[in-house]
């Protein structure tokens, strides 16, 4: 589903100095897989997502979405990928002046789904996410774990071929970590590809899935079910 | 085929009726920031419209000025008046920058002569003296104000075959005022022109910061939409509709102020400019003003709302 072929990414800092981050990176991400991708804060994870997304392009190398080479996809393709894509954040990145509700509809309504359609299935997400009593909240109404539920609920509304989450319980309690990996767990169950992009070794060490360990910009470790050892 | 075109303009509807909605609920939900914008917009649409009222009181100021300044043709007694009559409409023929011609015959320039100097016993026992009406007939000539075109129409007078009807033009005499007037009135326009380009810059610019800063507040929002894979339209679609409405709300502030203002103001502008109406400008001219403010406050907002969401997409 997605492959990345030597792929390698560099920053340059404002002085022109080059920073590598990823660093001939080959990698094939199969369907109906659970894989987490680890290591350090800094070392890459989220340039990693940024790359599938296609938010960001790579210095050299090539990376793959169902066999679409993305350095040559066109905007109008990019759109459809990222509508494939469910994406849950760290910082939740939820739209601040839209209700928990609209933020949900949002997804179905940029895919031009009918309003039926939306009215059917948003509440049934948001009764699953429990969220139906705050329908009408605005994400500055919401808790932590609230905000990532929304989130979560927003990143599998219209049952996307594969779910990414970078970094998705780093701003949240022991409980609701529990809950949100309990939730994308129960997604990949249901058929769904799941990205887990974290630094949370607890986390990890419970799931038994595989690890892709990162380590300077290097895939250190590859492991089907793999621990979070760096 | 007809099915796809079908439910291809459907879902164009929707899509729109959707970004309308969102553009009113943004709208709603930023008062504050909307309020400012609207503000700003209202400010500098006002500033075009007195640019516009200004212009207006600087072109009858000009052209009551030009209008004062003539040539005229004085004719031997030996021309009739209908004769004199053929000439002024083959001046008219042959020149088309003439604003007016005006008769004068010996009777009218003695009456006005009577009229102007009667109380100046010196003149009047002068006259007397003459015994007939001495004041030849005329034709006052006013063109558009260029000395050129003067010389043109005397020039025309002079060397015509109706040349020998005429006793002589006073344009030599006159050129110099003629000159004068005409550089002061051509420097009074490309001031009033320069001054509205620089005004309408800075007012572009000022709408244009405004705008990019409402916008940049939605920085975040518009990474997330692209995230979640929104057309571009789709993402810019609710700012420009939040500018168009900008636009009409500071249109709907600007028109009514303009009105009161100038219904208002109309006779103390009188007083200065004697004969300008300002209320009656501005209903004469009320389309362009529509046009102007309406045209201003839509385009700026919306090319604004364009640029600046461009620019984020672009990141």
């Amino acid at each position: 589903m997605i492959k990345f072929n030597n792929v390698t990414k560099i920053y340059h800092d404002s002085k022109g100095n080059p920073n590598v981050v990823l660093h001939n990176i080959s990698l094939e991400i199969k369907e109906g897989e659970f894989v987490s991708i680890v290591g350090k804060s800094g070392v890459g994870k989220t340039t990693l997502v940024r790359l599938i997304l296609g938010l960001e392009i790579p210095t050299s190398g090539e990376v793959y979405f169902k066999d679409i080479k993305l350095s040559d996809a066109d905007p109008l393709k990019f759109q459809e990928i990222r509508r494939r894509i469910g994406c849950i954040h760290q910082d939740y990145k939820l739209l601040p002046k839209k209700t928990v509700y609209e933020n949900v509809a949002y997804i179905l309504q940029v895919e031009g789904k009918e309003n039926e359609e939306i009215e059917r299935e948003v509440p049934k997400v948001l009764e699953v996410i429990g969220l139906k009593n705050k329908i009408d909240s605005f994400p500055n109404e919401l808790s932590g774990g609230e905000k990532q539920r929304l989130a979560i609920a927003r990143a599998f509304v219209n049952h996307p071929d594969i779910i990414i989450a970078d970094e998705p319980t780093g701003n949240l309690d022991p409980y609701n970590t529990y809950e949100v990996i309990s939730l994308l767990q129960k997604m990949n169950k249901a058929g769904k590809t799941i990205i887990l992009a974290t630094h949370d070794r607890e986390t990890i060490n419970k799931l038994g899935k595989r690890v892709i360990t990162i380590e300077n910009g290097e895939i250190l470790r590859d492991e089907i079910e793999g621990r979070f050892i760096i | 085929m007809l099915r796809g075109r079908g439910a291809h303009f459907i879902r164009m509807f929707i899509n729109f009726k959707r970004t309308l909605t969102f553009a009113i609920n943004d709208f709603s939900r930023n008062k504050g920031i909307s309020i400012a914008a609207i503000f700003v917009l209202t400010i500098t649409i006002l500033l075009v419209t007195c640019l516009f009222f200004f212009q207006g009181m600087a072109n009858y100021l000009t052209s009551q000025i030009q209008d004062k300044i003539d040539i005229t043709a004085y004719f031997k007694d030996v021309a009739q008046e209908q004769e004199i009559l053929d000439v002024k409409e083959e001046i008219l023929k042959m020149s088309p920058n003439i604003k007016k011609i005006d008769y004068v015959s010996k009777d009218e320039a003695f009456a006005s002569f009577s009229e102007k100097y009667g109380d100046n016993p010196t003149l009047s026992k002068a006259l007397r003296e003459v015994g007939n009406n001495p004041f030849p007939a005329s034709l006052n000539i006013t063109t558009n104000g260029d000395p050129l075109q003067y010389a043109v129409v005397s020039n025309i007078l002079q060397t015509s075959n109706f040349s020998g009807l005429i006793d002589k033009v006073d344009f030599s005499q006159k050129k110099d005022t003629i000159e004068k007037v005409y550089s002061i009135t051509s420097n009074i326009n490309i001031f009033g022109l320069l001054l509205g380009i620089i005004l309408i810059v800075v007012a572009i610019l000022v709408v244009f910061n405004t705008i990019k800063l409402v916008i940049e507040n939605s920085k975040e929002e518009i990474g997330t939409m692209r995230i979640v894979g929104a057309s571009d339209w789709f993402i810019r679609g609710p700012f420009v509709i939040q500018g168009v409405i900008y636009g009409v709300i500071a249109f709907l502030i600007c028109i009514l102020i303009s009105a009161v203002s100038a219904y208002f103001l109309s006779p103390k502008v009188g007083i200065i400019l004697s004969g300008f109406n300002m209320f009656s400008y501005f209903l004469t001219n009320l389309w362009i003003f529509v046009l102007i403010q309406l045209g201003f406050g839509i385009g700026v907002g919306v090319i604004s709302a364009l640029i600046v969401v461009k620019r984020h997409l672009e990141i």
